[in-house]
């Protein structure tokens, strides 16, 4: 049995222009200690697809379906359900370290309600494990530092700090979402290293949400590529980015510079994501899609499997997309790939 | 922290004396001395008042004796209409009452506005919520002069059951339609803010991480919601008192409760400048000693501005 | 009644953001301004009072300052609200009619309000602007001196003043006008700063304009929208002052009045059974207040929607 099992999510909002989609239908499963990518440009709904798992959606968002953790349903469960899984089996870290910690708390303050919480400790014992644990993130003098509040970190720190707040409970799930998107390249990468060390240490499944592939390359072993709301390919990372078998996962592949390709052009998906009010009938890629056929903006493509573990939404031709060869008459107006 | 304070004080201290110096000035600048009444004095009568009360002496002189009287001695000098008072005298006379139903007014507007506000975020959307919005948007036109006369109307004229003036210490009957009067309107501003920021502050990033933690939702607000949703209410605060002791006026004046405001208005109709002094200096120094307590409020939730 | 400075700050920055962005936040305001039901009650109501002060002359049929011998002395009975003798909005204690003093009173309210609120909009725009484009010791002086005012207790200096320099209408309009700017000016000057080095004001620098015409013509109107919100909602607060001084009897002098006179007298006689001496001055006074909250708070809600 799969750790965590999202079958059939939706995510809406109410907003005065009505009701946003943000997630559709989405159906994904992590298994024990494994990593899952979730990929996709902004506006995609991953985020808000881990919101809707830890039960955070803000006031006007609304979840339908179905996600079972260890075999229990948490998708709209009670508080009192939920705030036994939160931080002790699912943790989750978020985009901006910057605001995400408490500015009024001292990070002591704010690493000990977990445990005290939880596990019932004393305070001082919980300030010692909360120390223990910014060593685990390596931050230097930790003792010291544990007393300072956030703005006196930096950006990195900041992160780290979130992220040993995230394990203090030694969660089974991790939720990483956009854990790098703030900070500095340089950064970022130790910040990657360092989720991916503690991720053997404490055996933790992750789902690692970013709109970064270079990222999912270096720490994930399936990925799931999002669009609109909607998953477009699964598979393993290999496979997956040797041969991407959705015109989507093509265009962000060739949207990622690489060293190795020198010399190349850098490609960009010509137009932008789709208004997510009103969404398109049929498949939301269509008007930026450089495989796209007529039916393609009336029907909309169900996630198929055409190999063993990969699945993709789209209606054209898996060979025509795995040889990149798009069908002439549309490639004029848009220019662009080969 | 503590140099936080200092640095507060050391602003403090020049804007109080500044106060006194322009009021001071301001009274000299003002045609007409206090004594030219419809009636000219004889010359020789206005030499002699203007050298009893040091009239007579150059200006900076002056300014240097009412500082020193009042610094020192906390002494305002002698009413220029009622010689036989002096101004402490009148001061102290209405001070308690004002002070009264002042600081139950602020009370009762600061806890009532904070927990109608906390309590419309919370239940964002509930008919409560719609209560509270009603309630604060209604109450911004019903400043104290507009309450008060509709308080006498209701409970005096028609049901008889509050008296319409006057004051007790005690008879806390003759508090309530002072007090109500005067904090309606800032209860409902009060309300507004915290409503306000309230919903901001629990639709912020470092909320969800709290709810992440697994922690129940009142802990969430009492933690981590309360202390950043009151920083836009206690910079408030400040003009709320101010806005307070100058709506006192208005309460002496109509319910005759005879506190400083009286005093303060029959000073400006007779042109007794030195009660008027007194009265904007007193205040002048309660508003700056009451920002101070403000300020260091909001350095002491607010790690950032200590610096 | 207060003005949030928190909102009024954040729409000041998106103002900026938007003008970076170089997409005019006055094209989409208009249209959820228009949707916005409340702003345009608020408006319908502004429109109608302006109206009743305008033109209300012309239906009166007894002027302000007129007494109508065959209601004094028996107020309480002949001189209730009435169409037959022609005081719609019956009489005061002195036998004046009240529908043509409720008229003035709107009138002088009105004016105080909207040259107050003009004056505090304009010099608080100024000074900030000034402070916050020459930068510096210059800033750093100018601010400090509004932090110095700010706790100075305004509405007693300004009956202070009033009480000295005589109780006109010049004065009063001055000095309402002269306390409300503070705010204004830090939140300008904020904007400014942001402002300033942006490239149109750097490119209008390097052609050698001077200052002050750069503040004139590339800063102050950038800084449109938080100013028109800004007056729209200092206007109310400017009639609250004025109307608050004049109860107090120390503001506009008979035989002008203004609502907070007439609210005054009505109060003062209401005992007597005459009610509608204070009612009719209070709701015009009331729907005045709520118009113009709800138009300026719909103007910001226009200007810097919430959901983004």
């Amino acid at each position: 049995m799969a750790l965590l099992d999202i079958n059939d999510l939706s995510v809406s909002f109410r907003t005065n222009d009505g009701m946003v989609q943000a997630v559709n239908n989405v159906s994904l499963s992590v298994d024990q200690g494994e990593t899952l990518g979730v990929v996709g440009e902004s506006g995609s709904g991953k985020s808000q697809l881990s919101f809707a798992i830890m039960g955070l959606l803000a006031r006007n968002g609304q979840a339908t379906g179905s996600v079972r953790f260890d075999g229990q349903e948490i998708l709209n469960a009670p508080p009192k359900i939920l705030n036994r899984i939160r931080a002790e089996k699912i943790a989750m870290i978020f985009q901006d370290p910057m605001t995400s910690l408490n500015p009024y708390m001292r990070v002591a303050d704010q690493m000990a309600e977990v445990l005290t919480l939880h596990k019932g400790m004393s305070r001082r014992q919980a300030v010692t494990e909360a120390v223990r644990m910014l060593d685990a993130v390596k931050i230097p003098d930790a003792k010291g530092r544990v007393r300072l509040y956030p703005h006196e970190f930096s950006g990195g720190m900041r992160q780290r700090v979130m992220i040993a707040m995230a394990l203090l409970c030694r969660p089974s799930l991790l939720i990483a979402d956009e854990p790098t998107t703030a900070l500095d390249v340089t950064v970022q990468a130790q910040i990657m290293t360092l989720l991916a060390e503690l991720r053997r240490e404490f055996g933790m499944a992750m789902i690692l949400i970013t709109h970064d592939l270079g990222v999912v390359a270096g720490s994930c072993e399936r990925v799931a590529v999002m669009y609109g709301g909607r998953i477009r390919e699964t598979g393993p990372v290999g496979p997956l980015f040797a041969a991407p078998a959705h015109p989507y996962t093509q265009g962000l592949l060739g949207a990622i510079p690489r060293i190795d390709h020198e010399g190349d052009e850098l490609s960009v998906i010509p137009g932008s994501p789709p208004n997510m009010t009103h969404p398109p009938a049929g498949c939301a890629f269509e008007p930026r899609c450089l495989y796209r056929r007529e039916d393609c903006a009336c029907q909309r493509p169900a996630l198929e499997e055409f190999a063993h573990a990969r699945a993709r939404a789209c209606f054209a031709p898996l060979d025509d997309v795995l040889q990149r060869r798009p069908p002439q008459a549309q490639t004029t107006t848009q220019g662009g790939q080969p | 922290m503590f140099a936080y304070i200092m640095r507060r004080l050391a602003v403090a201290i020049p804007t109080l004396l500044l106060l006194i110096v322009i009021s001071f000035v301001l009274m000299h600048l003002a045609p007409g001395g206090p004594f030219s009444h419809e009636r000219e004095l004889p010359a020789r009568v206005l030499a002699n008042l203007n050298a009893k009360y040091g009239l007579d002496e150059p200006l900076w002189r002056q300014i240097v004796n009412y500082v020193y009287g009042i610094v020192v001695h906390f002494d305002f000098g002698p009413s220029f209409v009622y010689p036989d008072r002096t101004v402490n005298e009148l001061l102290a006379d209405g001070f308690p009452v004002t002070l009264t139903y002042g600081s139950l007014a602020f009370l009762a507007a600061v806890l009532v506005g904070v927990s109608l506000g906390v309590a419309a975020a919370i239940r964002h959307n509930s008919w409560l919520d719609y209560l509270a919005v009603g309630i604060s948007i209604g109450a911004q036109v019903l400043p104290n002069f507009v309450m008060a006369p509709i308080l006498v109307l209701i409970f005096t004229l028609w049901y008889r059951i509050l008296p319409g003036g006057g004051w007790s210490f005690s008879d806390p009957s003759f508090w309530i339609m002072p007090v109500v009067a005067l904090a309606t309107s800032y209860m409902a501003s009060i309300a507004r803010i915290t409503r306000s920021s309230m919903l901001e502050v629990l639709g912020s990033n470092h909320i969800r991480t709290a709810r992440a933690k697994g922690m129940p939702e009142h802990r969430v607000i009492l933690r981590h919601a309360l202390k950043p949703a009151m920083l836009p209410v206690i910079s408030y605060l400040g003009p709320v008192f101010v806005s307070m002791i100058t709506g006192s006026v208005v309460i002496d004046l109509y319910f005759s409760t005879g506190g400083i405001g009286k005093a303060f208005v029959e000073s400006a109709l007779n042109r007794d400048y030195a009660v008027m002094m007194g009265v904007t200096i007193l205040i002048g120094s309660l508003t700056i000693l009451f920002n101070l307590v403000v300020d260091i409020l909001y350095a002491w939730i607010d790690p950032k501005i200590r610096y | 009644m207060v003005i949030e400075q928190e909102k009024m700050q954040r729409l000041a920055t998106r103002m900026v953001e938007q003008e970076v962005k170089g997409r005019s936040p006055w094209a989409d305001a208009r249209k959820r301004f228009l949707r916005n039901k409340a702003a345009m009650a608020g408006l319908v109501i502004l429109v109608l009072v302006a109206l009743f002060a305008l033109f209300g002359d012309m239906l009166a049929v007894w002027s302000n300052e007129e007494l109508d011998f065959s209601v004094m002395g028996q107020v309480a009975t002949m001189g209730a609200p009435s169409l037959e003798n022609g005081h719609y909005f019956g009489t005061d204690d002195l036998g004046r009619d009240l529908f043509s003093r409720t008229v003035q009173g709107t009138q002088i309210s009105l004016m105080v309000g909207i040259v107050g609120a003009g004056i505090a909009v304009i010099v608080g725009t100024l000074y900030g602007a000034t402070a916050g484009y020459v930068g510096g010791r210059t800033d750093q002086f100018m601010m400090r001196a509004v932090d110095i005012l700010m706790s100075v207790p305004y509405m007693f200096v300004l009956i202070l003043l009033l009480v000295m320099f005589g109780r006109s209408i010049a004065m009063l309009f001055l000095g309402i006008g002269l306390i409300s700017w503070l705010e204004m000016s830090r939140i300008v000057r904020g904007q400014t700063l942001s402002l300033k080095n942006r490239e149109f004001i750097e490119a209008a620098r390097a052609t050698g304009v001077s200052t002050w015409k750069i503040i004139i013509r590339h800063i102050v109107p950038n800084l449109l929208g938080v100013v028109a919100v800004y007056a729209t909602l200092l206007v109310p607060l400017m009639i609250l002052t004025e109307s608050f001084i004049s109860f107090l009897g120390l503001g506009v002098q008979e035989p002008l009045t203004s609502w907070g006179a007439l609210i005054s007298e009505g109060a003062g006689t209401m005992s007597y059974g005459t009610l509608w001496q204070l009612a009719f001055p209070l709701f015009f006074f009331v729907i005045t207040l709520f118009g113009f909250f709800f138009v300026g708070d719909g103007l910001r809600d226009a200007l810097d929607p919430k959901e983004r």
